[in-house]
């Protein structure tokens, strides 16, 4: 298999308290893996330092063979790992439709043509139409993206990120702060979209269920520090990750 | 339905402006009106920073002014014939010296931004008023000719409608286009946009220098207009008496800075003739405005109007 994505040394320290130590991570293409980890491990800070948001203090991170270890968010994201955020992350006072309409604008290049209509170009409709059928927002495009739920408004931030058409999709926490139907539906759509996009997902969850219910690979982080990998049986077994994530044995 | 609505606001536009050369008004009322659509102009640029970016800038009257005095001063050297080019001319040295000022002021953010866009303000009319021996200091510039066909108050008037319209045209395709929505974007997230893959800093600049543009080219129109101009066109107080106009007429909409404008200059013209106290009374008026319509006059209103007629016609979608 294609390593599509590789972190070799990755260290990050606020205020000497490391969120990042000496983090070694290949991620294969099409996997589709899970991160998990207590409160403050670094897991949404690993995401920050892929994406360019934070810098590292050292360390360097490969895309398809391709050093990005100094490029900015914006490039980064347009190289194609594009990310989805824990708080759903969206434009509030704009519908449905011209929230997605924005990310397909940045993909087709259109971002600085100021004379043209923003519904005028065909290709760029029909790419959006397909990203609102495939995430069931279709039929609420006209809808304020403020005035949806909050499920809704998780799902419209990873049909942003899926606009651009990614090569590995960043989730962070996608079912945070969800009802438990919604948790389910949720879980649907990702299983759905990694298939049907073959897309790399990399995703942070604290929802045990979830986490051990689609995901291929399980990497386990602990103040900074992935301790354990594996299949969710491996994970369930390993005796350290039981000590200091799912709790000691009394 | 919607290409009657949006159709709508413009033709309001051209009847009201276009009927007051046909109305048995005063001089002076014909002038007035020509300020408004130059302070419209002026509001309506303004506000593709403010409105639509959400940059507050307290600068935007160095370019106002800067148009106004290399349209009104190179006028006066080269003659009034030239007075068309040397609008476009003036207009386009605010695009080039909004270059570098973009650069800078864009590196902040938020109030910093505003600060910035403030003190370079001030700077270009504390030079103005130095720099005696180019500028004519305190005193301005008078006597800036025009060209023989725009020499009636009407005929000049007619000539701004026409310039303004253009504008007004091409900031509203602006406004409708792939960056717009950017800007727009910029304006409620701007962390979203840099995960969509768009530099942030490139599309403000963008704004930045076709809001220099055209509030430069409403500077060089002005300075037509009277054939006068004075160093308080750069002072802060006129950056500031812009923001007013925005803010009453509607900072989400795209025409709520014309109706600003109209208010605005109306307001200040008629209270100014009747009580030496005016700024008191003007500034009452403008706070019950301000409590009034919270989203400025025609924001208000046509929200107002979007949550009567959305009643209606719900499910219709408009996208396909």
């Amino acid at each position: 298999m294609d390593v599509i994505l590789e972190i070799k040394n990755l260290n990050k320290h606020f205020d000497g308290i490391y969120v990042s130590k000496n983090i070694i991570l290949k991620i294969f293409k099409g996997s589709l893996t899970a991160i998990i980890g207590p409160n403050g491990a670094g897991k949404t800070s690993l995401f920050n330092l892929i994406s360019g948001y934070i810098e590292k203090d050292s360390g360097k991170i490969y895309f398809q063979g391709m050093d990005i270890s100094d490029k900015k968010p914006e490039n980064i994201a347009s190289m194609g790992i594009v990310r989805a955020f824990q708080v759903a992350n969206f434009f509030p006072d704009e519908t449905v439709y011209d929230n997605v309409l924005v990310a397909s604008i940045s993909l087709f290049k259109k971002s600085t043509n100021f004379l043209a209509d923003k519904y005028s170009f065909k290709n760029i409709r029909e790419h959006t139409d397909m990203i609102l059928k495939n995430l069931n927002l279709f039929e609420k495009r006209d809808l304020k993206a403020s005035e949806l739920s909050h499920g809704d408004q998780k799902i419209l931030d990873i049909a942003m990120a899926l606009t651009l058409s990614p090569k590995v999709l960043l989730l962070d926490e996608p079912t945070a702060g969800m009802s438990p139907d919604e948790r389910k539906s949720m879980v649907k759509v990702i299983k759905e979209l990694h298939k049907k996009f073959n897309l790399t997902t990399l995703f942070i969850e604290h929802d045990m269920d979830v986490v051990f219910g689609i995901a291929e690979i399980i990497r386990v982080m602990v103040r900074g520090e992935i301790i354990a990998e594996g299949t969710a049986e491996e994970i369930r077994n390993n005796p350290m990750v039981i000590e200091s994530y799912l709790g000691k044995e009394v | 339905m919607n290409r009657l609505r949006e159709l709508f606001p413009w033709s309001v536009i051209i009847i009201a402006f276009l009927l007051i050369l046909f109305l048995p008004v005063s001089e002076h009322k014909v002038h007035l009106t020509t300020r408004i659509l130059i302070f419209g102009l002026y509001a309506i640029a303004f506000n593709i920073l403010f409105g639509m970016t959400g940059l507050l800038s307290l600068g935007s009257a160095l370019f106002y002014g800067f148009g106004a005095y290399v349209t009104g001063m190179m006028t006066k050297s080269f003659g009034g014939d030239y007075f068309i080019y040397l609008l476009l001319f003036g207009a386009f040295s605010c695009f080039i010296l909004a270059v570098p000022l973009g650069l800078l002021c864009l590196r902040l953010t938020d109030v910093y931004f505003t600060m910035l866009t403030f003190a370079f303000g001030q700077l270009a009319w504390g030079a103005c008023i130095k720099l005696y021996y180019f500028t004519g200091g305190d005193d301005g510039i008078q006597g800036i000719p025009r060209m023989a066909i725009l020499e009636s108050t009407k005929s000049y008037y007619l000539f701004v409608f026409l310039v303004v319209f253009l504008s007004l045209i091409i900031l509203w395709k602006i406004s409708k286009s792939p960056f717009g929505q950017v800007l727009n974007g910029i304006r409620q997230n701007r962390n979203r946009i840099t995960f969509l893959g768009l530099n942030v800093y490139k599309h403000q600049f963008l704004a930045f220098l076709i809001s220099a543009f055209f509030t430069g080219l409403s500077g060089g129109l002005y300075s037509g207009l009277d054939g006068s101009i004075h160093p308080n066109m750069f002072f802060w107080t006129q950056s500031g008496s812009i923001i007013l106009m925005v803010i009453l007429g509607g900072i989400n909409s795209f025409f709520g800075p014309l109706i600003g404008s109209i208010i605005f200059i109306l307001l200040e013209d008629y209270i100014g003739k009747t009580t030496e106290y005016w700024p008191f009374f003007l500034g009452t008026i403008m706070l019950i405005i301000v409590i009034l319509f919270p989203k400025g006059i025609l924001g208000t209103i046509s929200n107002f109007i979007k949550g009567f007629s959305s009643k209606r016609e719900i499910g219709n979608g408009c996208h396909s």
